[in-house]
């Protein structure tokens, strides 16, 4: 508000919005970064250069393969989902909205129970290798690029391609020369996330690549963990960190430059359904298709649980509740601590990024603070992990086996997806609703609490919902920080599988089938909530 | 008698450009003051400004001789119906009209009678558990009204509030707003760029131009002396030249007939409602505009002669000739 100075609450609360996220970055997230710069240039307590890491042939090889993997990632998903998009953006059919809710669910899912989907429905040939790597990618973004891209097809005025058409224009000049462009935004904007996920993907590559095939991610984990080289890891992490940059500012570059202005419709007025057999046989395929695509995998994941011998039991669900050599705790105890952290981090992520929400969403609102709240999702997981290792090692700050240590770099990873779910539902709130609510005598504590928060707290539950998930299947920094005791289910599932033995192989595709179940529950709860357009979810 | 809503030589400035410049304005207690505007004339600005949304770069606001320039705009006891109502969706429409009186802690056990009795002011009885989102524009513009006076502020702001409503609609509420003006006696300054609206509401209208005042009057004293050319002009006044303004409905036209050659030719004619205005190019081409109730009236083409009645005639006050 423009109105009057700031009272004394109400520098308190912006105090408070801006305090609370920045003090919690500021020792979870600048410190284990600066922890992480010091390790790479100092060798033995001399300033060493990087340049030996930096130019090693196996660290070429390795941002090489990840530029590729990435790339080729992007563009397979962008191939598998388009058909979908079209549909979902040009058609309305019975089930349309089961559909939009069900192309979600791989992205929702734990990388590792993706990972394990795909190691039990490969052929064992293909198994482990760049082309398992590349199909796993795909699988796990379609949901990005069939919701953003076909969200935005279906506001496209159909107008625009009708005039087209009126002026002489055939079906395939009219995509070429009018839909794609218009599209074109959207497809960057979605093609970028998807760059993303690939380019920092761990879970995935670290199961399905093999020794071969390593991310940046993958050689800091191998570097820090397997070989305890922990300076190599630490440029790798910077390099990483380097490359991220890089290719958000390349995204943002490209977005920009591809904006098209223009007037878009609201959904119903651009829907219609299938009416040519054409039509309809297009519809039912490419949903058939995508069902298959997405859901074969997963049956075939439950169908290994269940394998035991040359036949099918629940032996592998009831050896859980058995101590294993696998774990120091029993499987059971291991589904327990993911929800008890999960549950905890989601109370941070919340708390913090719907503080932050608040902060950025204002109309003054700090682009600054957007964006650093961003970087967490940019410095990937493995490389938050790396750094609470190294630097809440020692005295002062020694807090490496305090319990919270792995729901606080959880909460991290969230927390963007918290602010981005909350912040775009708190900007379309219209001003003028604050400001009546100030004219019929509400003070500013009074107008947040009687007109932001009810109109934001389901995007809060939606958030909530979504931190929780994002929490339960959470491997990159908790793979660092879990204690052998006191494993989560995704790194319970990761220790199973470096051990031999039909039981324990059995016995991981059994929990990732108990992480599947947990996390698509959580977000079936979520998804009866429905948010507003225009946030993430 | 003192004024009730005192605005003295206000400025707002959003960068160079002066939204607001010096504007100074009184409405008396129990009056409606109108101010009149094309849009970008800064009359929602002053809106703000009364309502302590808009802080003034210089001069103040008194309401019944207090300053209210450090008062915050939820101790003002001010109500404002916002253009595009402003309605709060998350609630039901006794959800809406009870906040401002839930704001000033009102028991519940007062709070539900006043809500009946405001809906049925409004002629909305029965409406307490409907959701504001599917009520017609006329209905959320009824709500509200009666949200903004629920609380019996002391002056009640309106921006625009009939501006979103199709034309019958808006002739109808006009009607209403003017009977609730009289029954209550509200003291209030009603923003509009309509110039019927601003006349049938209005005790007093102000009319405003590019953040300025540019008259205040009756809208007798506006329709009889408008203060200069544009004003005219805006105010729907045909025949503006020289500082003179010729009323329309003072200009008679006659068919020639074979005595009398006439002084031009009729070029368009075009009914509004119960007259016709007729648009004369006169020999020494001049346009003179005319407004006619003959049903028999002049086509174009045909040869007129005309007659202008000095009573209807307006000198303007300042030589707008410049």
């Amino acid at each position: 508000m423009d109105g009057h100075r700031d009272s004394l609450s109400a520098r308190a609360w912006r105090a408070l919005t801006y305090g609370v996220p920045l003090a919690f970055l500021a020792l979870f997230f600048a410190y284990p970064l600066a922890a992480i710069l010091e390790r790479g240039v100092r060798s033995d307590g001399e300033l060493a250069s990087p340049l030996d890491i930096v130019t090693d042939p196996v660290t070429r090889e390795v941002v090489w393969f990840t530029v590729w993997q990435a790339v080729a990632s992007t563009a397979l998903t962008v191939v598998v989902a388009l058909p979908t998009a079209y549909v979902l953006g040009r058609f309305t059919f019975p089930g349309r909205g089961v559909v939009r809710a069900i192309v979600v669910v791989p992205f929702v899912l734990p990388t590792v129970v993706v990972a394990l989907a795909f190691l039990a429905v490969l052929p064992e040939r293909l198994e482990r290798g760049w082309a398992a790597i590349l199909i796993a990618h795909a699988f796990f973004n379609v949901a990005v690029v069939v919701r953003v891209v076909g969200t935005f097809w279906a506001s496209l005025d159909p107008r625009m391609s009708e005039a087209a058409a009126t002026l002489g224009a055939g079906p395939w000049r009219r995509l070429r020369e009018v839909t794609l462009p218009l599209l074109a935004p959207s497809l960057a904007a979605a093609a970028a996330i998807v760059f993303l996920f690939s380019f920092t993907s761990f879970g995935i590559v670290l199961i399905l690549g093999g020794p071969r095939y390593a991310t940046i991610e993958a050689e800091i984990y191998n570097q820090a963990v397997r070989m305890f080289d922990l300076r190599a890891a630490a440029l790798l992490s910077l390099v990483q960190l380097a490359c991220v940059a890089l290719a958000v500012w390349a995204s943002l570059r490209l977005e920009a430059r591809l904006a098209v202005g223009g007037q878009l419709r609201a959904e119903q007025d651009v829907l219609q359904p299938p009416r040519r057999g054409r039509e309809k046989a297009f519809v039912a395929g490419s949903l058939g298709m995508l069902g298959l695509f997405l859901g074969v995998p997963l049956v075939v994941l439950v169908e290994r649980s269940l394998a035991v011998g040359s036949g099918y039991g629940f032996e592998a669900y009831r050896a859980l509740t058995r101590p294993t050599s696998a774990l120091l705790a029993t499987p059971w105890e291991a589904v327990l601590n993911s929800v008890v952290y999960a549950t905890a981090a989601t109370a941070i992520a919340v708390v913090i990024g719907g503080l932050a929400a608040f902060a950025v969403a204002r109309p003054s609102g700090s682009r600054l603070l957007d964006g650093l709240l961003m970087l967490p999702l940019g410095a990937s997981a493995v490389m938050l992990g790396f750094g609470f290792v190294i630097a809440f090692d020692r005295a002062p700050i020694d807090f490496r086996s305090a319990p919270w240590i792995v729901p606080v770099v959880q909460a991290l990873v969230a927390i963007p997806f918290v602010v981005r779910i909350v912040a775009p539902t708190l900007r379309a709130i219209d001003e003028r609703q604050r400001e009546a609510a100030a004219m019929l005598g509400a003070p500013p504590g009074r107008v947040r609490r009687e007109i932001d928060l009810p109109i934001v707290a389901r995007a809060l539950a939606v958030a909530a919902g979504f931190a929780f998930a994002v929490s339960l299947g959470e491997f990159g920094a908790t793979v660092f920080l879990a204690r052998p005791d006191n494993p989560t289910l995704p790194v319970a599932i990761f220790r199973f599988l470096g051990r031999p033995g039909e039981l324990n192989a059995a016995q991981a595709y059994a929990l990732a089938v108990v992480l599947m179940v947990v996390t698509a529950v959580s977000i079936l709860l979520v998804d009866r909530i429905r948010v507003r357009r225009g946030g993430w979810a | 008698m003192r004024p009730m809503l005192c605005i003295e030589d206000v400025t707002v400035r959003f960068g160079e450009k002066a939204a607001l410049d010096g504007v100074t304005l009184e409405v008396p207690d129990g009056e409606v003051v109108t101010v009149l505007g094309p849009s970008g004339s800064g009359k929602t600005s002053l809106l703000r400004v009364v309502a302590g949304l808009q802080r003034p770069d210089s001069g103040r606001v008194l309401l019944a001789g207090e300053d209210l320039t450090s008062v915050p705009p939820h101790r003002r006891g001010i109500g404002l119906v916002f253009q595009d109502h402003a309605l709060f969706h998350h609630r039901d429409v006794s959800g809406n009209l009870a906040f401002g009186l839930r704001m000033r802690r009102d028991p519940r056990s007062t709070i539900e009678p006043r809500v009946r009795e405001l809906l049925e002011l409004v002629g909305l009885a029965g409406y307490e558990r409907r959701s504001v989102a599917t009520l017609s524009g006329g209905e959320q513009q009824r709500v509200a009204l009666a949200r903004a006076l629920a609380a019996k502020p002391r002056v009640l702001l309106l921006d625009e509030p009939l501006g979103s409503l199709d034309r019958r609609l808006r002739d109808r509420l006009l009607e209403d707003l003017d009977r609730l003006f009289d029954e209550l006696g509200v003291t209030a300054l009603y923003v509009t760029h309509d110039q019927a609206e601003a006349f049938a509401l209005g005790d007093r209208v102000a009319v405003m131009r590019a953040g300025r005042m540019v008259q205040t009057g009756t809208p007798d004293e506006l329709w009889a002396g408008p203060a200069d050319e544009d004003l005219a002009r805006f105010l729907g006044l045909g025949n503006v030249r020289d500082g003179t303004v010729v009323r329309p409905e003072a200009v008679t036209v006659r068919r020639a007939t074979d005595g009398d050659r006439g002084e031009g030719i009729v070029e368009t004619a075009v009914r509004h409602g119960p007259t016709v205005r007729l648009v004369v190019r006169l020999d020494d081409g001049a346009t003179i505009e005319a407004a006619v109730t003959a049903l028999d009236h002049p086509l174009p083409g045909d040869r007129v002669s005309v007659e202008i009645d000095p009573a209807g005639v307006v000198e303007l006050p300042e030589n707008a000739g410049e």
